[in-house]
């Protein structure tokens, strides 16, 4: 095309358009030059990396990736254990502790999270201080929270050991001791972190609900609880979604809080589907049946999530 | 701009390559010993290595434990670029040589005559196919009991020779209002005492037989369904706060008395000699009841990699250092664990690591030294872990029989095998 242009304008004295051409040309280009890599490095190492292990969970890889197609044996010993309840398979504890966990998380952090929101946006003295205490748990790593929590939650160490040396010695507590319990744990700790992000998620919604609406609605007779069941709620939707999405991706790839905080649990009682991927793929070297979990994992998030962005982004252009 | 930043990459690149091709004269290793006995005891290789003119080059670990050393060995191993030698256990070492990724030191092996120091048993994991792959570093062994001599006399306990008699000394000291047995309620922890009641209970034989063979009758046998029974009694003697706890606090339990015996790995014994504890006068070391003459072992090896050329020499006087009877005996008598090779005088080794010795020895000619399933020297990861899930859950009550558990047993090592 440059040489069309060229071409066209040689007789004319403007010796400068040629290199403004090259120029806009290069400033059209610049925005694909620049996202370039990071969509490459997308391509690869999310979507090649998806593929290459739905691949392997076909193969019998143990150690060492096999490339060799092999047939479902990994799904169908993942199927098995789905029905392996007494005594629980590893893998029936994993997706059961998934449910408990993901459902309980995400719900407990939202409610919370709602909550505190709104009892802090009461325009109250102190805000400022109140808010970065609530935050600050989120900038701590879950290693951190784990650690922290075991610690505390430890009936040999912690609130029970402390409540007993305070004179209340039939106080009982050992959650985290008990295979039974000790997943609860797991999501106190989890809460604990992530709730005060949650409010801070729908602070910013709340101050972004124009203030005309509210002082309508209070000029129409709405009660306090009636502002906020029928106006700011719903208004607080799009916050909804992505404090689920966050809380949801969140919630799927624990790992580092299940190991920090119970090492497993007793017995492995406190495992959750990405445990039993990285013990089966890395400490087992049963390559297949790790890259079957993770898979699953996989699909259990698309059939969650995609439909429900699909719902929620379509409404928006009506 | 963007030609200076190309050549500027390039020209760096080329002497990142140039830089490597000439490290001929340094040893790259991997491993985990990064504690303060464990990084003293090598410090020995170190310096070893450093008076014929190698440098050692710690390879980083993220993380460190074994198991995030086994996966940055994995994404080294799989990007082409081998670490000189890397620690390595059991039959991890076997599946790289599967993979065809292990160097040859059979001629340095033959010079040395490791063949005959070097005991049969660890020479499963240390020879593949004929060759030399790996350089044994020494030899835990795992059926013993650590117990707290203050409290032992408190109690007015003896050593106790059979499993019954055990159970009469647990019992004392619960009278007394001790801990009877510390214990940490992870599953290696739980798999590896396991190893030691099994050995116990059914003797040498059938230890081998259904713990290194995977032997279906032996695993289904009323003598596994036994050995489950005693693993229940044992741990009606553990505190209500154990699970979960890491070995190293149930040993620090002993040693300070709050706790009678631990059943663990000679390794137990760094933590006593941490305390400035003593052997005899401050604590004892007894052979499980019932396995005396037999030891479940389990080894650290340096796994030798197929570097190219240029740095093979280093290899080989890495292996030589390591195989060395000076840096044997310097080695293990600050891990806790006894030499790999029977020939190494016991001079500077204290009453247990004496014993340890005269063992392994025994158990070498006796045919009685046998991998441990729990710490992956008798069966294959996939096994030796599913065999852990079993132990654990019947700990921990999700598996309520010992005929549940055997069943459990039995089938979770067919799915493994």
């Amino acid at each position: 095309m440059s040489t069309v242009a060229t071409s066209q304008i040689k007789l004319t004295p403007e010796h400068a358009r040629p290199r403004a051409s090259v120029r806009s040309r290069l400033q059209d280009a610049l925005p694909k030059i620049v996202l370039a890599p990071s969509f490459a490095i997308t391509i690869v190492f999310v979507y090649g990396f998806i593929l290459w292990t739905i691949y392997l969970s076909f193969t019998n890889s143990k150690t060492f990736p096999s490339y060799v197609i092999t047939g479902s044996r990994a799904y169908q010993r993942l199927w098995g254990w789905t029905f392996d309840t007494d005594p629980p398979s590893s893998w029936y504890t994993s997706i059961t502790n998934m449910g408990i966990f993901g459902f309980l998380y995400i719900l407990i952090c939202l409610a919370l999270g709602l909550f505190l929101a709104i009892l802090l946006d009461q325009k109250i003295r102190g805000e400022g201080m109140l808010r970065p205490i609530y935050l600050y748990p989120m900038a701590l790593s879950f290693i951190v929270t784990g650690v922290a929590w075991k610690w505390f939650l430890d009936p040999g160490l912690g609130l029970e050991q402390t409540l007993h040396q305070w004179g209340w010695t039939s106080f009982h507590f050992d959650w985290i001791k008990n295979k039974d319990f000790v997943i609860y744990t797991v999501v106190i700790a989890g809460v604990w972190q992530a709730s005060g992000f949650i409010m801070a998620m729908f602070l910013a919604g709340l101050r972004g609900i124009d203030g005309e609406i509210m002082k309508a609605a209070q000029i129409d007779g709405a009660t306090t609880f009636q502002l906020y069941r029928r106006i700011v709620i719903p208004l607080l939707r799009p916050i909804f979604l992505s404090a689920f999405i966050v809380l949801a991706h969140l919630a799927i790839k624990s790992y580092d809080l299940v190991v920090a905080l119970t090492s497993g649990g007793p017995g492995g009682s406190a495992w959750l589907p990405s445990n039993f991927m990285y013990e089966y793929t890395f400490k087992r070297n049963e390559m297949a049946v790790g890259s079957a979990s993770a898979v699953i994992m996989l699909m259990t998030i698309v059939a969650i999530i995609v439909p429900y962005l699909y719902s929620e982004l379509r409404e928006k252009p009506r | 701009m963007l030609r200076k930043l190309l050549i500027g990459t390039a020209l760096a690149t080329s002497f990142a390559f140039s830089a490597h091709a000439a490290d001929v004269k340094e040893v790259q290793m991997l491993h985990w010993w990064t504690s303060g006995g464990e990084a003293a005891a090598l410090n020995v290789l170190k310096g070893d290595l450093a008076k014929e003119g190698y440098a050692w080059k710690d390879v980083p670990v993220a993380g460190g434990g074994g198991d995030a050393a086994m996966t940055a060995l994995k994404a080294m191993v799989a990007a082409g670029n081998y670490p000189t030698a890397s620690q390595m256990l059991g039959y991890t070492v076997l599946d790289y040589a599967a993979a065809g990724v292990m160097g040859d030191l059979t001629e340095t092996a033959k010079k040395e005559g490791w063949d005959k120091s070097v005991p049969a048993a660890l020479q499963k994991f240390s020879v593949y196919e004929g060759k030399w792959v790996a350089a044994p570093v020494n030899v835990h062994s795992v059926n013993w009991l650590w117990i707290n001599k203050a409290v032992m006399d408190k109690i007015g306990g003896t050593e106790p020779k059979t499993f019954d008699d055990f159970i009469a000394l647990l019992d004392k000291a619960k009278a007394a209002g001790v801990i009877p047995l510390a214990l940490g309620g992870q599953n290696w922890q739980e798999a590896t005492m396991f190893d030691s009641v099994v050995l116990s209970t059914g003797g040498p034989e059938f230890y081998k037989k259904a713990f290194n063979d995977l032997d279906d009758a032996s695993l289904k046998s009323d003598t596994m369904k036994k050995s489950f029974d005693n693993l229940a009694k044992l741990v009606t003697y553990v505190d209500p706060n154990f699970s979960g706890r890491d070995w190293n606090l149930a040993t620090a339990m002993v040693i300070k008395g709050d706790a009678l015996v631990q059943v663990m790995g000679d390794w137990a014994k760094g933590e006593f000699h941490a305390a400035k504890k003593t052997p005899g006068t401050d604590f004892l070391c007894y052979r499980f009841p019932g396995t005396d003459g037999s030891v479940i072992y389990n080894s650290d090896m340096f796994g030798m990699f197929n570097v190219p050329d240029d740095r093979k020499a280093a290899q080989v006087a890495l292996a030589t250092a390591t195989l060395s009877k000076s840096f044997q005996s310097a080695f293990n008598v600050v891990k806790g664990s006894v030499p790999a090779r029977t020939d190494v005088p016991d001079t500077d080794f204290d009453a247990c690591g004496k014993k340890g010795i005269a063992d392994l020895k025994a158990a070498n000619d006796g045919g009685t030294l046998f991998g441990s399933l729990a710490q992956g020297y008798g069966a294959p990861p996939a096994v030796a872990n599913a065999y852990k899930d079993v132990v654990s859950k019947f700990v921990h009550g999700q598996i309520k029989t010992s005929d549940e558990a055997v069943t459990e047993l039995v089938k979770a090592i067919d799915d493994a095998k």
